[in-house]
C-alpha cells in the first residue's frame, strides 16, 4: 500500500511549469559560460599577462615612465572634475523631469541620451568645431588667450559630454518611481526645500547615485575616442591613459602598453567589486529603497 | 480651526476638476470627502493642503486667508494613501521629522522630539517598534505610523487622502474605528477622503459627496442616507433601484397602471422613482404594485436578493426578501416600495414619502 501511494505521489506530481529538458538547460547554460569566457575573462587575463609578461620590474618600470605618470594624472585630474559635475548635472536633470511636468519634458530625455547615441568621435568633432581656430569662437578665444582644444579644457568638455547620460540615465526611472509624495509629506511637515532635497530625496536616491557615479568614473577615466580628437596627443601634457595605451602600442612597446591597460582594467574590476559589495552590504536598504 | 472654502475653482489644462465648490468645516469636526474616483475629491484635499493651489475662490483658516500660504506655513497634517514614510529613517525618526525640521526659536531639542515621538507611538498603540524601518512594518502599522507623524506637529487640521485605500477588508474596519477613537481622544479638525461608503458613513460627522468637481450634498450619515438631494446621491450611497414612472391624478403610474403610491398633489408629468432593495413590501395580490419576473437570485449574508424585470422594457430592480422566505421561490412577485423619492427630469428633488400601511 506504501508502495502504491508512493507512485501515485510520482504520478499527481504536476509538471513543472519549465518544460526544457535538462539537457537543453545545461547545454544553454555552457553556451553563455563559453560565451563569458572567451570575450570577456580571456581578453581581461591577457592584459595582465601581458603587463607582466617582462616580469614585476619591468611592470613597475613601464608604469613609473614619466610619460606614463603624465597620463595618469591627467586622467586622474579628468574625472575629479568631470565626474562632480555630472553628479550635479545628472541630480538636477533628473529631478527636473521626475518631478516636474513642463513643457519639452520628452525632448529633454532625448537629449540627455544624446551622449549615448552620437558617436565618441563626433562628440569630440563638435568641440573642435566650437572652439577651433577655424571656427565662430576661435579667434575671441585665441585673442584672450584661452586654450581649449588640445588643452586640459577641452578633454574635461569632451569627458563631460559624453558621461553626462550615466547619473541621469540611473536616476530618472528611480525617481519616476518614488513619485513626488516623500517630499510632499516632508514639505507638510513644514520642511523647506534645502532640508527636504537634503534629508528625503537624496537618501531616497542615494544608492542608485552611487551607481550612476561609478559607471560614470569608469567611463570618465576609459573614454577614448571623444578625447583622442580634441586631446592633440600631446605625449606628458594631453595625454590621458587610453591615449597612452594606444601610442606605446603603436610604438610596439607592448609591456609598457599592457602595463597602463590593466591599470584600466583594475579600474572596471574595482568598480564592478564596489558595485557588488554595496549591493551585498546593504542589501535590505536598498530594497527599501525601491519600494516597500 | 474652522475651516472655509470658499468659491473654489481648479482647472487642470482647462479641464475643470473642481467647480465652484464651497464648504464650511466647524472646528473639531471628521468629514469625509466621498465620491467616486475623478469627483475631485483628492483636488479638494491637496488644495486645503496647499500642496497644490486654486485657480480661483479663496481658503480660509479660522478666518485667516490661506490662499496665498505656502505648505509650511498651514501647519497642516497630511497623510498619504501610500503612507509616504521616509524609508530610511526607523519609525521614531519619522514621527520626528516635522518637529526635527524647526529651525530657529522654534528649534527643539533632541530629547524633546524622541519623547514626544514615543508618547506619539503610544498614542497610535506601536510602541515597541521605535527602531524599525518602514519596510518591516505591515501596511496597518505603516499607515499609524503616517498619522503620528502627521500629528507631530500639532497640525491645525489633519488631511488624510484614502487613508485605509491600501489595506485589506479587515485592517481597514479596525482602523476605522480606531481613528475615530483617535480623532476624539486629540479632537482635531479632520478632513478624510475616501471612495468607501461604509467607510464615509460610520466614521465621519458629515459626508461631503462629490460627483465631478461639485459637491451634491453635505450632511450627517443619516441626511445623505435617508434623504438624498440628487439622482446621483441616492444612487452612490446605499443600493437603490430606479424606474421611469408618471404622476397622474395624485397617483404614480408605472406603464400602464398605478402603483399604489399617491404622491398628493405633485405636478403631473414624468419622473423618476428611486427605492432602495430593502425598503419594499411584498404584496400577495396586485391592486397597485410593480409587477415583475424574477431574473436572478442571489445570497446576500443574512438576506435574499432578487433581481426583477419589470414592465414592457424589462428594466430591471432589485429587492431584498428574508433569506428563507417563500417568495424566493416563486418566478413572479408583486411589492411596493415603501420608502420612495421622486427626482424630475431635471434631477431636483420632486416629493419623496412613505407608504402608510393599515397594520
Amino acid at each position: 500500500m506504501a508502495v502504491d501511494q508512493i507512485v501515485l505521489g510520482v504520478q499527481a506530481l504536476p509538471r513543472p511549469a519549465v518544460t526544457e529538458r535538462r539537457a537543453t538547460r545545461i547545454a544553454l547554460t555552457i553556451i553563455a559560460l563559453l560565451f563569458l569566457a572567451v570575450f570577456l575573462v580571456l581578453p581581461l587575463m591577457i592584459v595582465f599577462l601581458q603587463a607582466f609578461a617582462n616580469g614585476v620590474g619591468a611592470y613597475l618600470g613601464a608604469l613609473q615612465e614619466p610619460d606614463s605618470v603624465a597620463a595618469i594624472r591627467l586622467t586622474l585630474l579628468v574625472a575629479v572634475i568631470a565626474v562632480p559635475l555630472n553628479l550635479i548635472f545628472g541630480v538636477a536633470a533628473a529631478w527636473a523631469v521626475a518631478k516636474f511636468e513642463f513643457k519639452g519634458k520628452a525632448f529633454l530625455i532625448t537629449l540627455i541620451d544624446l551622449p549615448f547615441s552620437v558617436s565618441p568621435v563626433i562628440s569630440g568633432l563638435v568641440y573642435v568645431l566650437l572652439f577651433g581656430s577655424q571656427s565662430l569662437l576661435g579667434p575671441w578665444l585665441t585673442a584672450h588667450g584661452i586654450q581649449i582644444l588640445f588643452a586640459v579644457p577641452g578633454i574635461v568638455l569632451a569627458t563631460i559630454f559624453v558621461t553626462f547620460p550615466f547619473v541621469a540615465r540611473e536616476l530618472i526611472p528611480l525617481m519616476e518611481d518614488q513619485g513626488a509624495a516623500d517630499e510632499e509629506a516632508a514639505l507638510s511637515l513644514g520642511a523647506s526645500g534645502w532640508q527636504t532635497f537634503m534629508r528625503v530625496t537624496l537618501p531616497n536616491i542615494k544608492w542608485g547615485l552611487l551607481y550612476g557615479v561609478l559607471l560614470c568614473n569608469a567611463r570618465a577615466m576609459g573614454e577614448f575616442g571623444a578625447v583622442s580628437v580634441v586631446s592633440g596627443h600631446i605625449r606628458g601634457l594631453t595625454n590621458t591613459m587610453p591615449l597612452q595605451v594606444e601610442i606605446l602600442y603603436n610604438e610596439y612597446n607592448f609591456a609598457g602598453a599592457f602595463a597602463v591597460a590593466s591599470l584600466l582594467a583594475l579600474l572596471a574590476l574595482v568598480t564592478l567589486i564596489v558595485k557588488t559589495l554595496l549591493e551585498f552590504r546593504y542589501r535590505d536598504a536598498i530594497s527599501g529603497s525601491t519600494g516597500h | 480651526m474652522d475651516l472655509s472654502i470658499r468659491n473654489i475653482r481648479k482647472e487642470f489644462d482647462r479641464f475643470a476638476a473642481l467647480d465652484d465648490v464651497s464648504l464650511d468645516i466647524r472646528s473639531g469636526e471628521l468629514i469625509a470627502l466621498l465620491g467616486p474616483s475623478g469627483s475631485g475629491k483628492t483636488t479638494l484635499l491637496r488644495l486645503i493642503a496647499g500642496l497644490d493651489h486654486p485657480t480661483g475662490g479663496q481658503i480660509f483658516f479660522g478666518g485667516e486667508d490661506a490662499s496665498l500660504k505656502t505648505v509650511q506655513e498651514r501647519n497642516i497634517g497630511f497623510v498619504f494613501q501610500s503612507y509616504a514614510l521616509f524609508r530610511h529613517m526607523n519609525v521614531l525618526d519619522n514621527i520626528g521629522f516635522g518637529l526635527s525640521v524647526r529651525r530657529g526659536a522654534k528649534r527643539i531639542a533632541k530629547a524633546e522630539i524622541e519623547d514626544r515621538a514615543k508618547e506619539l507611538l503610544d498614542l497610535v498603540q506601536l510602541s515597541g517598534l521605535e527602531r524599525r524601518y518602514p519596510h518591516q512594518l505591515s501596511g496597518g502599522q505603516r499607515q499609524r505610523v503616517a498619522l503620528a507623524r502627521a500629528m507631530a506637529i500639532e497640525p491645525s487640521v489633519l488631511l488624510l487622502d484614502e487613508p485605509f485605500g491600501a489595506l485589506d477588508a479587515k485592517v481597514r474596519r479596525d482602523l476605522r474605528s480606531w481613528l475615530r477613537e483617535i480623532h476624539d481622544a486629540t479632537g482635531h479638525t479632520t478632513v478624510f477622503v475616501t471612495h468607501d461608503q461604509d467607510e464615509a458613513l460610520e466614521l465621519a460627522d458629515r459626508v461631503v459627496v462629490m460627483n465631478e468637481g461639485r459637491i451634491e450634498q453635505i450632511g450627517t450619515a443619516d441626511e445623505v442616507y435617508d434623504t438624498p438631494n440628487s439622482p446621483f446621491v441616492f444612487g452612490f450611497i446605499g443600493e437603490s433601484s430606479s424606474l421611469p414612472v408618471r404622476i397622474e391624478a395624485g397617483q404614480l403610474w408605472f406603464e400602464d397602471r398605478p402603483i399604489g403610491v399617491p404622491v398628493g398633489d405633485a405636478p403631473e408629468g414624468k419622473a423618476l422613482l428611486y427605492f432602495r432593495p430593502q425598503e419594499v413590501r411584498l404584496l400577495d395580490g396586485c391592486g397597485g404594485c410593480i409587477a415583475g419576473t424574477v431574473a436572478a437570485s442571489r445570497r446576500v449574508a443574512g438576506t435574499r436578493r432578487l433581481e426583477l424585470e419589470v414592465g414592457g422594457h424589462r428594466e430591471r430592480v432589485e429587492i431584498e426578501v428574508p433569506a428563507g422566505h417563500p417568495a424566493a421561490a416563486r418566478s413572479r412577485i408583486a411589492f411596493r416600495p415603501e420608502k420612495w423619492r421622486l427626482f424630475n427630469a431635471r434631477g431636483e428633488a420632486a416629493p419623496s414619502g412613505k407608504v402608510a400601511y393599515a397594520a
